[in-house]
């Protein structure tokens, strides 16, 4: 067996095994630790595809940016994992079906369909001077300057939403409120005491 | 030699367990994100595996819009979560019957 092989499986079933314990954990922070698992076994099957800066992003956005966001959210909520896990067993059949028929059809529609696929068959190595980030530099670059541009903006709409939902304002700031100062009458201000 | 199929089998596995987790995890909110997280994961697998295959770019930079775009969903979605749980004080699904009416 070449090593290829054996290092796609082991990576494969690393990735599917890390999949199952997120899915069935039962505390939340387990669940961050193990799709990290399976985001890291993820990038090592890109590495495989020769995708070398996507695997490369992965592992240092994905996993050292979105996961360390989850962990810090599902550690900063303290919450009760026990009612959140009563509907598990009820639904389970009906999860283990589904995710079986899905699976099974696809095994089959593409097990089938091999053969039409002649020129999928084996993959050919790139030659040793393939730059993968070099081409996807340029692709980005030209064909797809729009879409990068408005990729860009969807990050900048992101931070903004994301702050604009959680900030809460600052209790110990003095600032002017200039509507409250405008609608100030006289007698807010001044007490007259008849004689 | 590895071959497309194989590839494209353990994405697809790895996208039903994905489906299977928004099933049995309906309670938890952190949860369901994570198993979409794992969808969006097998996505990108199966489009590096055609574009590799194929031999177009095309398909590796989609995967870089969609990375782009699930960072910006997880962010906004902790974000709601956060506020969720601020007014709630759970991240229960079944808590969430404020516009049932």
């Amino acid at each position: 067996m070449p090593v290829e092989k054996v290092i796609f499986y082991c990576f494969a079933a690393l990735m599917l095994f890390a999949a199952f314990m997120v899915i069935t954990s039962r505390h939340p922070v387990r669940a961050v630790l193990f799709l990290v698992l399976s985001f890291i076994s993820a990038s090592a099957l890109w590495l495989l595809l020769e995708a070398e800066f996507l695997a490369i992003i992965l592992v240092l956005v994905y996993v050292g940016a979105v996961m360390v966001l989850f962990l810090f959210v599902v550690m900063m909520l303290n919450m009760n994992t026990a009612p959140l896990k009563e509907g598990f067993s009820r639904y389970l059949p009906l999860g283990i079906l589904i995710g079986v028929l899905f699976a099974g059809q696809v095994i089959w529609l593409l097990l089938d369909n091999q053969a039409l696929l002649p020129e999928w068959r084996s993959l050919q190595r790139h030659a040793a001077d393939y730059n993968n980030t070099e081409i996807l530099g340029r692709a980005l670059y030209s064909d797809y300057l729009y879409p990068f541009e408005i990729a860009g903006v969807i990050l900048l709409v992101a931070i903004v939403a994301a702050i604009a939902l959680t900030f809460r304002g600052t209790k110990s700031s003095r600032k002017q409120n200039i509507s409250e100062q405008v609608k100030v009458t006289k007698a807010d201000r001044l007490r007259i005491i008849k004689d | 030699m590895l071959t497309a199929i194989d590839f494209l089998i353990v994405s697809s596995l790895l996208f039903s367990l994905g489906v299977v987790g928004i099933i049995i995890n309906r309670k938890n909110v952190i949860v369901l994100l994570m198993c979409i997280e794992l969808i969006l994961l097998a996505v990108n697998t199966n489009f590096i595996t055609f574009a590799r295959f194929l031999g177009d770019t095309g398909g590796e930079i989609f995967v870089f819009f969609i990375l782009t775009v699930a960072a910006a969903e997880a962010a906004i979605g902790l974000a709601i979560l956060v506020v969720l749980y601020r007014a709630r004080n759970s991240i229960n699904v079944q808590d969430l019957n404020l516009l049932q009416g």
